[in-house]
Formats: C-alpha cells, structure tokens, sequence
C-alpha cells in the first residue's frame, strides 16, 4: 500500500462570494505500514485534504495515487476503492442510524454484499478491535450509549470494512480522557496486529510524539513542516506561529535549556524526558 | 455537491438596494410581482425587464449568480414552456409528429416563460441583496398592524428567522452524513426507486435527530438568554425609513404608472407603432 498526492488544489463554493482556497498546492507520500499524523489549526485543511484520499472530493487540480493508481483520473472506479480506504469523519456518532449497534457496524460489510456469516464475523471482530464488549452492546439501540461507546462503535463501523488504509479525523475530540486513552490505544494494536496506513488527525502533540513514524504540519491549505517527530518538534517557534504547540514534556524540557540546562538530545514524551534530565543531573553533579 | 442550491441566499454587498429598508424592498417586490401579472404583453415586459436589469446592476450581483438560482427551477420554466407552447389552440405554425404547435401557442409560451422568469428573478433579488435577519425584521414590522386581529407578528418572524438560519446548517449536515455513508459504501445513485428511497434512512435518521439535537440546543440557549417573546423586545438596529428608501419608492411609483399607462394605452401604442 501506498499513498502519493501531487499539487492538489480545492476551493469550495467556487464562483460564489463564499470562496475558500481549502487545498493550495498539497503534496505527500505515505508508505505501507506508516502512521502518519497530520496536525494543523482548525480550519487548515486537514479534513478537506483526507477527503480526497478516497475520493470524496475531487480536487480542482492535482493527483491522488493510492498503490500506483490514479484515484484522481477520469472514470476511476471508487466503489473498490472506498472498502479499502476506511474514513473515519470528526464526530462520526452523527451518522449512526440503525436500531441496534449490531445492525449499524453491519451496515458496511452488507453494502459489500459479503454473506450473513461472513458479515458476522466481521462485526465480532470490529467491535472487539474497537473495544466494545459484544454480548452487552451487540443489541443496544446505538443512541442510549454513552458519548465514548457512541464514537466506538462509529470506528466499529469503519473498522468493519476491513479497510487496508484507515483515516481517523479528530477522532479523540470531545471524548472523557478513559475513552481517548482507549481509542489511542486501539490504534496501537490495530497497527501491531494489522500492519496497515494509518492516517490519525489530531491537535494532541503528546497523543503524536508517541505514535506517529511522521508528522505533517497543515497551515492556511498548504504543508508547511513534515517529518520525523523529532524534526517536526524541534521547530517549536514555528508551531507556535502556526497556533499549534510542543508536546508538554517538549516543551518543558525547552524552558529548561532557555535558562541554560545542556539537556541532550530531543526527549518527546514523559519518560524520555525524565532519562534526559536525570542524565543532565548526573553529568553536573560529577562537574560542578 | 447539495449545497450549489441558492434559493433564498444572501449575497454580501454594500450597495445602494442592499442599504435599503427591508419593509420597502419586500414592498417593492409583492408589487412587481403583481404587476407581472397585471401586464398583458411584451411591451410591458420589456418595461418589468428593463427595471429589474437596472436594479440588479446597482445591487452588483452578480447576474451569473442571479442565473445559478434560475437552474434549480429551469425544470418548472422548461414544462411551462412546453405545455403552453402545445396546449394552446389556433392558427397552425408546424407539426411536431401528434403535436401541433400555433402562433397562439408559441406566443403563450414566451409570455409564460418571460414571466416565470422575472417572477423568480425578482424575488430572488430581494433575498439576495436582504439579509435573512433584516428580512424578517421587516416582515415582522409589516406585520405588527395584523396583531390587533391575534396575529403573532413576533412569533412568526423568529420562527421565519430560525427557519432561514438553519437551512445552511441543515444541507451541511444532510452532506456530511452523505459523505460519512459513502464512505461506508452506500451507494445514493444507483438501484430501482424503492432501493434509493430504502437508501435514504441511512440519512434520513441521522438528519432528524440532528435536528431535534440543535433544535433543543437553540432553545436552551435562548432561555438561557432570557429569551421571553416579543413583548417589550427592543431592537440593536432599529428600521428607519431614509431619504434614500422615499428616492426608491418614488421611483418604484413612477414605474408603476409607466406599465399602468402602457396597459391603458396599449391599442394606440400599437397603433403608432404599426404607422412607423
Ligand atoms: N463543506 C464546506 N463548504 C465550504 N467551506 C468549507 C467546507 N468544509 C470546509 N470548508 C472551509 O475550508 C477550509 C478548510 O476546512 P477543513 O478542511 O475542515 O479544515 P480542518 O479540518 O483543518 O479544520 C476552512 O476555511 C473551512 O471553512
Ligand atoms: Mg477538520
């Protein structure tokens, strides 16, 4: 699997006085097995741009190639396309709908056309992945769920799809800090036990020093930092230009060297951070 | 994609009809449709036309953007056309296989034409240059006379106000929830009639109780405001009919005059005109 996006150019409501420029010249490559997080102030253009990963929009102009293959091109077949590109919209429990959570997460494989028990199996497996317990949600009206169980089994309903590239918008926002930590953690053995892109949208900085492999920055439609997460998060003054900010222990361990600590390295979460400075202590302690 | 429909949209501006009191525009615009009905041929027309393209220049709207709202209705103008161009009896013009098409016909058919179109254009105007909120103000206060005979003048202008604010909401709504489907593999385009409307509950649902979801946050907000009815309300920008509103009505006047002469006068018009 892999993803490549060339120039890509969007502008909604062309023609109208309520013109906006969402995409300017977007270009990225993501390869298999990669979990890329895609970070960027609220109106940047991250949704519009994910949107065009399974052709929901099509660009103004530009390419998208998922596998080598032009998604972008004239008559280019999207049925196949959109059961292997699972895409996950920001508050995506507005789009339940069906009695029972079981019904719901079916609604995918059905719209496959698999088998009844192919189907089931399926729906087991999401729910499980998407840590919903079966016997007591499986038949439950998806509307008296509480807010976390209500998202969790929206990405059942994507996860059930089985898709080889899964796009996840905001998909923390506005949850109890249990339910992200939950999500967060779904997304780790999803990727341990599947080996699949993933593409995560997030304003959490520590949620993206601790799992992306890289980071793309979005700003006013355009990319204008990607990387390493410790590239990405060594150009804290730019972040903050963009009105985005440092992972905590970042940007702790900046203030630290502002007023003269030599702290090595680039630690990005809690833990690394600790060994940083437990070291920096230890080296000064031995010359004072 | 469902949001290209423009009915009833707003067009920012700041220009002289934009500026206008909104109590004059719809005036105006209950008049000139009237007198579309009143006129009784192309003469009159060319007046109605020739009146409504000046006001549009000085609105600076955009006459394609005027035209885009034209296309949602061009069904309705295209089955009026035909059905007036083949329905009519007379004189015969051709044939079209079965169909006869007269000179009364194809002469009805324009006039019908010419007049749904000025219909629509004038009334698009008046959304498009009135936003929603002095729109309803305006009705409200045309209404407020009515309100010794019960009517709730109020109650039906915020309702009007609420309705309007939310038609955006609502289509932005209808397409992400659209979009959130397909990308579940629903499928909106193909299949017999009663596959696509079983297609629709998986909009249809999540739409409806989104509404009822904003519909009850709106109302909180608004008692949380101290939101109580109309009585005693005052106004952030109260209407005040300008010198400028007594200009546009004098020339609105002046317009009416000018079809009601033509119309009385019409048979030595075309007198005159048959002499040269
Ligand atoms: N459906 C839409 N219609 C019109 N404009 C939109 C629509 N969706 C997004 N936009 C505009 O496009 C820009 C990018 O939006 P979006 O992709 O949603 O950004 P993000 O997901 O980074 O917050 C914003 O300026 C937004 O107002
Ligand atoms: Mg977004």
């Amino acid at each position: 699997m892999s993803i490549r996006v060339e120039d890509l150019v969007y502008v909604y409501g062309e023609g109208t006085p309520y013109e906006t420029r969402a995409l300017d010249g977007v270009s990225m490559e993501i390869e298999d097995g990669e979990l890329i997080g895609l970070a960027g102030h609220t109106g940047s253009g991250k949704s519009t741009l994910v949107q065009h990963l399974n052709g929901i929009l099509r660009p103004k102009s530009g390419r998208v190639f998922v596998d080598g293959s032009e998604i972008t091109a004239r008559g280019a077949k999207l049925t196949g396309l959109r059961r292997r590109i699972g895409l996950l919209f920001q508050y995506p429990e507005y789009q339940l709908f069906e009695e029972t959570v079981y019904k719901d997460v079916a609604f995918g494989p059905s719209n496959l056309g698999l088998s009844e028990a192919e189907t089931d199996q399926r729906v087991r497996e999401a729910m499980f992945l998407a840590g919903l317990d079966f016997e007591s949600a499986a038949q439950r009206s998806p509307f008296e769920l509480s807010g976390g169980q209500k998202r969790k089994a929206a990405i059942a309903g994507v996860l059930a799809m089985r898709p080889d590239i899964l796009i996840l918008d905001e998909p923390t926002a506005g949850l109890d800090p249990k339910s992200q930590s939950d999500i967060l953690r779904m997304l780790g053995n999803i990727r341990k036990s599947r080996g699949i892109i993933i593409i995560l949208i997030s304003h959490n900085m520590d949620d993206m020093a601790r799992l992306a492999d890289r980071i793309f920055v979005m700003e006013k439609g355009r990319i204008e930092l990607s990387g390493p997460p410790e590239d990405v998060f060594s150009r804290g003054a730019e972040l903050r230009g963009m009105g985005l900010g440092l992972p905590e222990a970042a940007g702790m361990i900046d203030m630290m060297r502002d007023r003269g600590a030599e702290i090595e390295g680039r630690p990005l979460t809690l833990d690394a951070a600790e060994l940083a400075i437990d070291r920096y202590l230890r080296s000064k302690r031995a010359r004072p | 994609m469902i949001r290209d429909i423009t009915i009833g949209q707003y067009y920012p501006g700041d220009s002289w009809v934009h500026r206008l009191d909104p109590r004059l525009k719809i005036v105006a615009a209950l008049v000139f449709i009237v007198t579309l009905f009143v006129i009784r041929d192309f003469i009159g027309y060319a007046m109605a036309a020739l009146a409504l393209a000046v006001t549009i220049a000085i609105s600076r709207v955009p006459l394609g953007f005027m035209l885009r709202g034209l296309k949602a209705i061009f069904v309705i103008i295209v089955f009026t056309f035909t059905l007036n161009m083949f329905m009519t009896d007379g004189e015969t013009l051709f044939d079209i296989g079965p169909l006869t098409v007269t000179r009364e016909g194809l002469y009805n058919a324009l006039f019908m034409g010419t007049r749904l179109v000025l219909l629509i254009m004038g009334s698009s105007l008046l959304t498009l240059t009135t936003k929603p909120i002095r729109l309803t103000d305006g009705m409200e206060s045309l209404m407020k006379p009515f309100g010794a005979l019960g009517l709730p003048s109020h109650e039906l202008a915020m309702m009007m106000t609420i309705a309007l604010r939310f038609i955006p909401t609502l289509l932005e709504e209808t397409d992400k929830i659209m979009k959130a489907q397909s990308a579940r593999g629903a499928d909106f385009e193909s299949g017999s009639v009663i596959r696509r409307a079983r297609n629709l509950v998986p909009i249809l649902v999540p739409l409806f109780i989104s509404a009822f979801r904003i519909a009850q946050e709106l109302a909180m907000a608004m008692e949380a405001r101290c939101y109580r009815g109309g009585e005693g309300r005052t106004r952030l920008h109260e209407l005040r009919f300008r010198a400028r509103d007594a200009a546009a009505a004098a020339l609105g006047a002046l317009f009416i005059a000018l079809v009601a002469l033509e119309r009385v006068f019409a048979d030595t018009i075309y007198g005159f005109l048959h002499i040269i």
